[in-house]
C-alpha cells in the first residue's frame, strides 16, 4: 500500500518552515522536501537579516498586507522559539529635499500599512542617535518596531518544532516531477529515484518556485534572480550604528544598508544585480567596491578593512511585482516570488497559505498534543554568578570550541541532537554560531568536524563544509587504515 | 567590580595566558627569578601551542644551537616545567582580564575545574596569533569548500591525520604556506603553484629552496588569485599578474584546475582580551605597546611572542618571553626602583614597518637595549639602519641585506640613548 | 659557477660554488655553508619530517623525523615506508620508529612524547 501524505511542502526556506510550523499544529500528515542537506540554504541564509517595519510596500499588495503583522509575529515567534532577535529600530535617511519628500511618502504609506510610532526627524536628531552617520544626512524616518534577526536560526527553529510534531522532513530530495493522477499529486524526487503521493502540494521553492509552478500550471510569473553582495565586519570595531540604516529605497531594492547583527557585527550591503544562474553566489570585486562606497555615504568612517567575510545572496525577485501566493492548480498552492520583505512576512504568509489549503478542501483540526516552544542554552548569556554551577552540572559547557564567539562544546552537542541533525560545519554554525567570528572557523573547524563525526557516527570524510558535495577531507594520511 | 568584593579561588604571583613557546619560556624565566605561585592557562588539551603542529625542522638553531622540529622544541620547555611547581590548567579558556591599579583578575573556564575567578599580582600575555582569512583579503568568486588557511590545513594533516585536497594552489608565500606546500606534496598531493601578490616572498629563503624549489613548485611573484570557482568544492582558480599598485593586469589571467586553495596571507596577533582590558595597542603590530621589559600600558601586565608581534623564528620568541617573565618577577618582587625614568618613544617612517619595543625606559639596569623591527622594502644590498632624535643621529648600523619577511634587530647602547634630545627617536633605513 | 641559497639556517646565505675549482664555496657566513654548498651539488641530502599512525583517539598521529639527512632522491621512498606503520603509546621522544631507512643508516625517530 502506498503512503499518502495530506500535504507536501516543497522547499526548506523560511516560507516552507513557517508553513510546516503552522501545519504541524493540525492533525495532518505533512511531507516536507528540501533539495539541500539542511534548511535555510537559499535566500533564507544570505539576506539582510532584518525584520522590516512595514513602511515600504504598497498598501494594495500582499507585501503591504503582511509586513506590519509579520513584524509583530516574528518578534513573538523569536521570543517563543528562543531565536536571536534585537529590536534595534531602523532609520531611512535622506540626503536632499527630493529624498525628504520620499520619506514623507513612506511615512504616509507606513500609516496605511498600520505601522506604529514612526517619526520623521531632522539630520541633527538622527545623528544624536547615530553619531557615525554622515553630516550630509538631512533627515531620517525612524521606525521603532523593527529589528535584526538570526534568519537561519529562525528558519531552523520553526523547522525543529515542525519535525518534533510529526512533520516528515526529508533532506537532499529535489523535486524532479510533479503530476496529478488519481486525484493525488505524484511527486518524483531525485530523477525518479523516489516517488511520494500527496493530496495537496505547496510550492515554497524560492528561486526555483517558477519552475515548480510551471510543472502544474501555465507560466504566470518569472523569477528574476537578483544577487546582493555583503560584507560582515568584525565585532571588535564596535557599533558603528545602533539601528538599521537604510538609504532611500528605489525601484531596484531597498538600497545599501548598514546594520548591526544579532551577534554584534556590522552587516553592509547589498547591491542588486540580476544574474543568469539561480545559484551563483559568487562575489565580485566591482560589486563589493560599489557596496562599500555606497555604505560609506551613510557612514563615512565605516571600517571596511575589518571585513571578516564577504558573501552573496540571491533574492527571488520576479516580473510579478508582488508575492505570488495563490491556488494555481487543484490542491496546489504557490508561495512563490517571495522577495523582500519575505522573511518578515513568512509567518502571516503561512497562515494565508493554510487558509488557501482549507479553501481547497483540506480539513484541519487542531492537535491537542502539539508541543511548541524551544529553549537554547547560550553560554555567553548565562549570568556570571550561575556559570560555575552550570558547568558543574554540564561539564561540556566548560569547553570553549569557538574562541572568537565563545561557543562551548555543550552548545554544539545540543544543537546536533535537536530534531534536525546537522551534517556540515555550516549547519552547526547556523545552529550554534561556531565559526561566525573573526577567524571564520580557522581554529574551531577541525574540532567541530570531530564533534559532528563523533556525535552523528559519520566518517569525518562525510562531514561537509556546507552543501552536499562540499567535502573537507579527502582521506586519511598514511594510506588507508590497516 | 572591585577585587575586594570577589571571593577568589586562587591568588597567583603570575598568571601566563597561553602555554605555547612564549608562555612556557615566560613562566620558566619567572620561576628562575624566584616567583613561587605561577599558573599557565592553556586552551588546548596539551602544552606547546602551534609548535605541536609544526612538525618540520628548523627550530632552535639560534637558541639551542641545534636543529629541532617544533614538537621537540616545545618538549624541552615542557620537560623543564617538571619539578618547578608551576601550575598548568589545560583545556581552559581565559574569558576576560581586568586590570586595576591594585590587581589583575581573570575569569577562566574549563571542563575540569569549571568557571573560576582568579587573581594575580602579574600577568603575561602569550596568546599567540591567528591567521588572516579569505574574508579579510576579499578574494572574489564563489564560496566552495576547499579554501583553508595554511595553519588549519596543517592541523588537519599533521595532528588529525587527514588530507585536505589533491590539487593545491597556495596563496601567499608566508612560511606556513611554504611549509605546507612541501607537506602536501610529501603526502601525495600535487601543488601547482605558490602565488604571491608582492614582488618578494613573505617567507624565509631557506623555505623557498627546500619547500618549493626541491619539488619544482613555481613561485609566482606579483601574482594573485582573482577568482575562485566551484559550487560545492573548489574546482579552479584564476591567477593574474598585478602591477606596482597591486592591481590585477587584464589579459594576464591563467586558469588552474584545482580542488584546494591554501591561504598563507598573514598572521594577526590575537589581542581581543588585551583590547577588552583597555591595554594600548599599536596599530602597526596589532599587538600591545611595550617597553624593553615587555611591559604593556597596564601595570603588571607583560606581553611576549606572537601576541606582541608576529615572529619568524621561535628562538626570538623564547628570548623575548624570558625577558617578559623576568620583568614580571621583578615587578612582583618589588625589585624595580620607584624612580620614574625618562621614556623614549620609538617612531618609524615609511621604510620601517614597526619596532618592538615601542618605548624605551632609560633605567639604570639596562646597558644594551635590543630593538626588533621589520623593513617595508627589500634591501638586497647593504643599507644602514639609522636611529635619530630628529636633530641628530644617535646610532647607525650596517646590514648586508634586509627583507620584509625577516625580522631584524639592533642593539642600542644606553650611553647613546642618554644623549637623545626630546623624547622621540625615529628608526629608518638609509641606502648606502 | 652555481648559485645556491644555503638552507642550513634562517640567514639564507647566497652561496657561489665553483664546480671548476673543486666546488669552492664563496658567500658563506660560516664553515657549515661551505660544506653545504659542495654537498648540495655533489649529493644533496634532506631531513624528512612526517607522521605515523598512532593507536590513540587523543593523538591520531605521531610526528617523526629522520635522525640524519638522507639522500634527496630517496625522500619519497622514505615517505612510502611510513604508510604501514602504527605505533602504540607510550612513546618517548627520540624513540626509533623505523630503523635504517633504505639502508641509509638513518632512522625515523619520534619527535614528541605521547603518554600511555
Amino acid at each position: 500500500m502506498r503512503d499518502v501524505y495530506d500535504v507536501t511542502i516543497i522547499g526548506g526556506g523560511v516560507s516552507g518552515a513557517a508553513l510546516a510550523y503552522t501545519l504541524s499544529q493540525y492533525e495532518v500528515k505533512v511531507l516536507w522536501l528540501e533539495k539541500e542537506n539542511d534548511l535555510a540554504m537559499g535566500a533564507s541564509r544570505a539576506n539582510t537579516a532584518i525584520v522590516h517595519g512595514g513602511y515600504d510596500p504598497e498598501p494594495d499588495t500582499l507585501m503591504g498586507k503582511f509586513n506590519t503583522q509579520g513584524a509583530y509575529m516574528c518578534m513573538d515567534l523569536c521570543a517563543d522559539l528562543d531565536v536571536e532577535f534585537r529590536k534595534t529600530g531602523s532609520f531611512i535617511i535622506a540626503f536632499n529635499d527630493a529624498e525628504i519628500e520620499h520619506l514623507k511618502l513612506l511615512y504616509k504609506r507606513g500609516l496605511e500599512n498600520k505601522v506604529q510610532d514612526m517619526e520623521l526627524m531632522d539630520g541633527d536628531r538622527v545623528r544624536e542617535r547615530e553619531p557615525h552617520l554622515s553630516k550630509e544626512v538631512v533627515a531620517g524616518l525612524w521606525i521603532p518596531h523593527s529589528g535584526v534577526i538570526n534568519p537561519w536560526e529562525f528558519t531552523i527553529a520553526m523547522g525543529e518544532v515542525a519535525v518534533r510534531n510529526g512533520v516528515d522532513l526529508k533532506l537532499k530530495k529535489q523535486v524532479t516531477g510533479l503530476t496529478r493522477g488519481d486525484d493525488l499529486w505524484v511527486v518524483d524526487v531525485n530523477d525518479g529515484k523516489e516517488t511520494y503521493y500527496s493530496n495537496y502540494v505547496v510550492n515554497a521553492a524560492g528561486v526555483h518556485s517558477d519552475e515548480i509552478h510551471n510543472r502544474v500550471a501555465e507560466p504566470s510569473f518569472k523569477i528574476i534572480p537578483t544577487r546582493g553582495e555583503y560584507y560582515l565586519l568584525d565585532r571588535a570595531i564596535g557599533p558603528s550604528v545602533n539601528a538599521v540604516i537604510f538609504q532611500c529605497p528605489s525601484a531596484r531594492g531597498k538600497g545599501v544598508l548598514v546594520s548591526p547583527t544579532v551577534h554584534g557585527n556590522i552587516l553592509v550591503g547589498p547591491n542588486s544585480e540580476v544574474i543568469d544562474e539561480k545559484e551563483d553566489t559568487s562575489v565580485t570585486r566591482e560589486a563589493l567596491e560599489s557596496v562599500g562606497e555606497q555604505a560609506q555615504r551613510s557612514v563615512p568612517d565605516l571600517n571596511l578593512r575589518a571585513s571578516i567575510r564577504n558573501y552573496a545572496g540571491i533574492r527571488s525577485n520576479s516580473d510579478y511585482g508582488d508575492f505570488f501566493i495563490q491556488v494555481s492548480a487543484p490542491h496546489f498552492v504557490d508561495i512563490a516570488a517571495i522577495k523582500s520583505p519575505g522573511l518578515t512576512c513568512a509567518p502571516p504568509i503561512a497562515l494565508y497559505a493554510k487558509d488557501l489549503l482549507e479553501q481547497e478542501g483540506l480539513a484541519l483540526q487542531k492537535k491537542t498534543d502539539w508541543k511548541g516552544g524551544r529553549k537554547v542554552v547560550r553560554f555567553k548569556e548565562i549570568p556570571e554568578e550561575e556559570r560555575a554551577a552550570f558547568i558543574r552540572e554540564n561539564p561540556l559547557y566548560g569547553r570553549v570550541i569557538c574562541r572568537c564567539e565563545t561557543i562551548t562544546e555543550g552548545e554544539i552537542v545540543a544543537a546536533i541532537h535537536r530534531e534536525i541533525t546537522p551534517v556540515s560545519l555550516d549547519a552547526v554554525k547556523r545552529r550554534a554560531g561556531t565559526g561566525m567570528g573573526r577567524c571564520q572557523g580557522g581554529f574551531c573547524s577541525p574540532r567541530v568536524l570531530e564533534i559532528i563525526a563523533r556525535e552523528t557516527g559519520l566518517d569525518p570524510t562525510e562531514v561537509m563544509n556546507d552543501a552536499e558535495g562540499s567535502y573537507i577531507l579527502t582521506g586519511p594520511t598514511k594510506g588507508e587504515e590497516a | 567590580m572591585g577585587c575586594e568584593t570577589y571571593d577568589f579561588d586562587q591568588m597567583y604571583d603570575l598568571i601566563v595566558l597561553g602555554g605555547g613557546p612564549a608562555g612556557l619560556a615566560a613562566a620558566l624565566a619567572a620561576h628562575d627569578q624566584g616567583l613561587d605561585k605561577i599558573l599557565i592557562v592553556e586552551r588546548d588539551k596539551e602544552l606547546g601551542g602551534i609548535l605541536n603542529q609544526c612538525i618540520h625542522n628548523g627550530f632552535g638553531l639560534h637558541y639551542f644551537k641545534e636543529e629541532l622540529t617544533g614538537p621537540e622544541y616545545a618538549e624541552r620547555f615542557i620537560d623543564d616545567l617538571k619539578g618547578t611547581g608551576i601550575d598548568v590548567l589545560l583545556d581552559t579558556m581565559v574569558l576576560d582580564l581586568e586590570v586595576t591599579d591594585r590587581c589583575r583578575f581573570l575569569h577562566v573556564m574549563g571542563v575540569e575545574r569549571g568557571y573560576q575567578a582568579l587573581r594575580a599580582k602579574s600577568v603575561v600575555l602569550a596568546m599567540g596569533c591567528r591567521e588572516r582569512t579569505r574574508g579579510a583579503i576579499q578574494i572574489p568568486g564563489s564560496r566552495p569548500a576547499g579554501v583553508f588557511t595554511a595553519g588549519t590545513a596543517q592541523r588537519y594533516v599533521n595532528i588529525e591525520g587527514w588530507m585536505v585536497g589533491k590539487r593545491v594552489i597556495i596563496l601567499g608565500s608566508g612560511d606556513i604556506g611554504l611549509i605546507m606546500a612541501r607537506r602536501m606534496v610529501l603526502e601525495g598531493a600535487e601543488v601547482l603553484a605558490c602565488v604571491e601578490i608582492m614582488p618578494y616572498s613573505g617567507g624565509l629563503n631557506r623555505n623557498i629552496v627546500q619547500c618549493l624549489n626541491d619539488y619544482d613548485i613555481p613561485l609566482l611573484l606579483s601574482h594573485t588569485i582573482t577568482n575562485i570557482e566551484g559550487h560545492e568544492r573548489v574546482e579552479g582558480v584564476t591567477v593574474q599578474q598585478v602591477d606596482e599598485h597591486l592591481t590585477p593586469i587584464p589579459g594576464t589571467e591563467t586558469h588552474y584546475d584545482c580542488d584546494t586553495v591554501l591561504l598563507s596571507v598573514g598572521l594577526i596577533p590575537e589581542n581581543e582580551i588585551t583590547r577588552e582590558a583597555d591595554i594600548a595597542i599599536d596599530p602597526r603590530t596589532s599587538g600591545p605597546i611595550v617597553n624593553q621589559h615587555m611591559e604593556t600600558s597596564a601595570p603588571g601586565v607583560f606581553a611576549c611572542g606572537n601576541v606582541l608581534h608576529v615572529h619568524d623564528l621561535v628562538d626570538f620568541v623564547t628570548e623575548e618571553s624570558q625577558a617578559a617573565g623576568i620583568a614580571a618577577a621583578n615587578y612582583v618582587q618589588g625589585k624595580r626602583s620607584a624612580e620614574v625614568y625618562r621614556t623614549l618613544e620609538l617612531k618609524t617612517d615609511k621604510t620601517v614597518g614597526y619596532t618592538v619595543p615601542q618605548k624605551i625606559e632609560l633605567s639604570d639596569d639596562d646597558n644594551l637595549i635590543r630593538v626588533f623591527f621589520r623593513v617595508r622594502q627589500i634591501s638586497d644590498k647593504p643599507a644602514y639602519v639609522v636611529v635619530s632624535d630628529g636633530t641628530k643621529e644617535i646610532a647607525r648600523f650596517k646590514k648586508p641585506f634586509m627583507f620584509p619577511g625577516e625580522m631584524q634587530h639592533i642593539r642600542l647602547p644606553k650611553v647613546l640613548l642618554d644623549k637623545a634630545d626630546g623624547n622621540t627617536l625615529t628608526v629608518f633605513v638609509e641606502e648606502v | 659557477m652555481q648559485e645556491l641559497i644555503c638552507i642550513l639556517c634562517p640567514k639564507g646565505c647566497h652561496l657561489l660554488i665553483d664546480e671548476k675549482d673543486d666546488y669552492k664555496v664563496t658567500g658563506n657566513a660560516c664553515p657549515k655553508g661551505a660544506v653545504y654548498g659542495r654537498e648540495e651539488l655533489l649529493h644533496p641530502v634532506r631531513v624528512v619530517t612526517s607522521t605515523v599512525r598512532v593507536n590513540s583517539k587523543k593523538h591520531p598521529r605521531l610526528s617523526v623525523k629522520t635522525d640524519t639527512a638522507i639522500p634527496k632522491e630517496d625522500v619519497f621512498k622514505a615517505m612510502a615506508l611510513l604508510n604501514g606503520v602504527e605505533v602504540t603509546p607510550p612513546i618517548r621522544l627520540g624513540q626509533v620508529i623505523l630503523e635504517n631507512i633504505l639502508g641509509s643508516g638513518a632512522n625515523f625517530v619520534a619527535t614528541r612524547t605521547i603518554e600511555a
